[in-house]
């Protein structure tokens, strides 16, 4: 038999049916919905006098539109201020009700963001395919499972009928080798691999990645590389299954548990790329030279090493990306040579389906602890990416060094990755922010993004500006 | 779906690469619960000169007179011509949604981001990928001649100009189809639903831990 890739055998178990002109049916084992993306779907539904095909496999919670201050969640639905968001979010839970679907309402203690809570309650498992209307679905790749975002009709066709129309992709593997520096975090690995293939570079591919970083990288850091698979273009990205997955998964409220958990491990095994499968593109990077990274311009390739200096247009030849680095300039307010270390920080946004994990909220901490933020920077707030992660944190006594260091703790949502809410940047603000898009206007009107690491989003809070985490001194890594 | 065979209209320019869908249609837009009406916000923040909200009266807002789409030469445009990677960052759907509401029935470009070119085909919107060097050609000739046009023929999967050039895209066979047709892909699936139950046996058989129902365990 040919040798195959991990994406290979995952697509292999779930074709339903190869069309003749190329297309595909491939069925979908989760479904995850939210707020935003789904009303839509759900009035479609009605109007064609549609139900769901699995109402079962199917999770909600809503986390775009949701506050994150204690007391505008107090009241629940009904407590939400702007009656916009209220609209939305009460619409899922009226939508929810109606066709019979699990959801973790605002002030459940499991709602969170949904690929947070996907992996965290066992709902997203290794050799699933999963679905849901928002891009950064690809974040359940960590587990060993094909999942990528999908839009409101494709989510309203796989709830009618538990199957995609799709194209199989190409093979991508982005190797990662040898051991990552001190104070080096999956962000950063992300970040350096989107500033290697480009923005675009995976569009068409499904990514593996592989290599020892990967081997050794815990699954909550897997996740926030997989996460932004698709800031490389990648509507897909995975790492294959590992002891550390199983560790993972096992005793997760939705997981497989005594003989059919052995089963499914006997399976789950098998989620890796033969030897000698073909990909149809490799990269290779060394682990090793990975620095801690801070985004500079408007589009996540727009990336350097924090010890780096913003980019001279004139030294670019290809005239496209020449006016795509001045504008980015121009929006951002920044100087060609200046050192990002110079770039001074007003707002810290630490959270978002990237980086709110409990690792990710111990590397925060493990920055601030005893240290204050700078009188200078207006705001640094953790939202943690769901109510299971802000209960770990506080048993931990996380929160507590939190807010002694002057630090917002706030309740779990998306909040100011995309500012949907109340959590954003005012006009001409930057942001230290852990979470995937520095796109003109992403966290607030006006806003200017640098997509960063918890630890170096920490570090520039108690600094004012960009600081390299290693250099702050007790730091222990 | 709304149906696409030939649309021959006037041509306006979105020149930058890496157009993402925040730039298409801003998050504050996306807490409608309906399909409807984001044309009036589609680019916001480049086409007014003020901070948009949902539900506003937007004939009042001040607009920005150096974005393409607020100049008379390109008033009443139905195709959009546009740089590399368009589309990328965010699944919104309200990105073809704002496009198509606006006027839009095709977007040319030398590339697009997975899932908005996917999205706009569900919206009889036409996503169509010619050469770089083809798309420089197109904008330096739009540039030069008010009013430029151009003829999108899918059921031939060409582009022409009023002068006779002709550009040949690809496109695949079933999006093809669905569109020119205007097909529900839901009604197509459904159609195939013995071969979907077919798959859920078997693979219940061999995994059943992927049935396992989710349920409200608190």
């Amino acid at each position: 038999m040919a040798a195959k890739t991990l994406y290979d055998k995952l697509w292999d178990a779930h074709l339903v049916k190869q069309r003749d002109d190329g297309s595909a049916l491939i069925y979908i084992d989760r479904h995850i919905i939210h707020e935003v993306t789904t009303p839509q779907a759900f009035e479609g539904l009605r109007l064609a006098g549609r139900k769901p095909w699995r109402v079962d496999s199917m999770l909600a919670t809503p986390d775009h539109n949701v506050p994150t201050t204690l007391a505008e969640r107090a009241a629940g639905v009904a407590g939400i201020e702007d009656p916009v968001s209220k609209i939305q979010v009460q619409t899922l839970d009226d939508n929810c009700d109606e066709f019979g679907i699990v959801e973790f309402k605002i002030n459940d203690r499991r709602q969170g963001i949904v690929h947070v809570i996907g992996p965290e309650s066992g709902a997203c498992l290794p050799g699933m395919t999963i679905v849901c209307g928002d891009s950064h679905t690809a974040t359940n790749g960590a587990l060993g499972a094909l999942a990528h975002g999908i839009g409101t009709s494709e989510v309203e066709h796989v709830m009618a009928t538990q199957c995609l129309v799709a194209q199989k992709m190409k093979n991508m593997l982005v190797q990662v080798d040898g051991t990552l520096g001190v104070g080096v975090t999956p962000k950063d690995v992300v970040l350096a691999i989107i500033a290697e293939i480009g923005t675009a570079g995976g569009t068409g591919y499904a990514i593996e990645f592989g290599g020892e970083v990967f081997r050794t990288m815990s699954m909550e850091g897997r996740m926030t590389v997989c996460n932004m698979a698709i800031e490389a273009g990648a509507r897909a990205g995975m790492v294959a299954v590992d002891q550390i997955t199983l560790n993972y998964v096992k005793g997760r409220p939705y997981a497989p548990s005594a003989d059919l958990w052995a089963q499914a491990v006997e399976e789950w095994m098998q989620l890796h790329s033969d030897a000698g499968a073909a990909f149809d593109k490799v990269v290779i990077i060394d682990g090793s030279q990975i620095e801690p990274q801070v985004s500079w311009g408007t589009s996540p390739e727009m990336v350097l090493p924090v010890g780096a200096h913003i980019p001279d247009p004139q030294q670019e030849r290809d005239p496209v990306k020449r006016e795509s680095i001045e504008r980015a300039l121009k929006y951002m307010a920044l100087a060609p040579g200046q050192p990002i270390t110079d770039i001074k920080v007003d707002r810290v946004f630490i959270g978002s389906c990237t980086n709110s994990r409990i690792e990710d909220i111990r590397a925060a901490a493990a920055v601030l602890n005893g240290r204050k933020v700078a009188a200078s920077v207006k705001q640094a707030m953790v939202v943690p990416g769901s109510g299971l992660v802000k209960a770990q944190a506080e048993a931990e006594g996380l929160d507590k060094i939190i807010r002694a260091a002057g630090v917002e703790w706030r309740e779990p949502g998306c909040s100011m990755c995309l500012a949907m809410n109340a959590d954003k940047l005012g006009n001409g603000e930057h942001c230290a922010s852990t979470s995937n898009r520095n796109f003109e206007g992403r966290q607030g009107y006006g806003g200017r993004t640098h997509l960063v690491s918890p630890a170096m989003a920490a570090a520039a809070a108690i600094a004012g500006h960009f600081i390299d985490v290693r250099t702050l001194s007790g730091q222990d890594h | 779906m709304k149906s696409f065979t030939t649309v021959c209209g006037i041509v306006a320019p979105m020149d930058r690469a890496n157009v993402d869908t925040d730039m298409i249609i801003p998050k504050q837009f996306l807490k409608s619960i309906k399909r409807t009406g984001f044309g009036k916000n589609l680019f916001d923040e480049l086409r007014y000169l003020d901070e948009g909200r949902p539900d506003q009266d937007c004939s009042h807002r001040p607009i920005n007179p150096d974005f393409p789409l607020n100049q008379a030469r390109y008033q009443g445009a139905s195709i959009l011509l546009a740089r590399k990677n368009f589309g990328c960052g965010s699944s919104r759907e309200h990105a073809p949604w704002a496009l198509d509401d606006f006027g839009f029935r095709a977007v040319i470009a030398p590339s697009f981001a997975d899932i908005f070119y996917n999205n706009c085909f569900k919206n009889g919107l036409l996503p169509i990928v010619l050469s770089e060097s083809v798309v420089d050609q197109l904008f330096l000739q739009m540039y030069e001649a008010e009013g430029f046009t151009l003829t999108v023929d899918l059921a031939e999967q060409q582009v022409r100009t009023q002068s006779g050039e002709q550009y040949s895209f690809e496109v695949d066979a079933f999006r093809k189809q669905c569109l020119l047709q205007g097909l529900d892909d839901i009604g197509l699936t459904l159609q195939e639903s013995d071969a979907i139950r077919a798959y859920e046996a078997q693979r219940r058989a061999s995994a059943p831990w992927l049935f396992d129902a989710i349920v409200a365990n608190d």
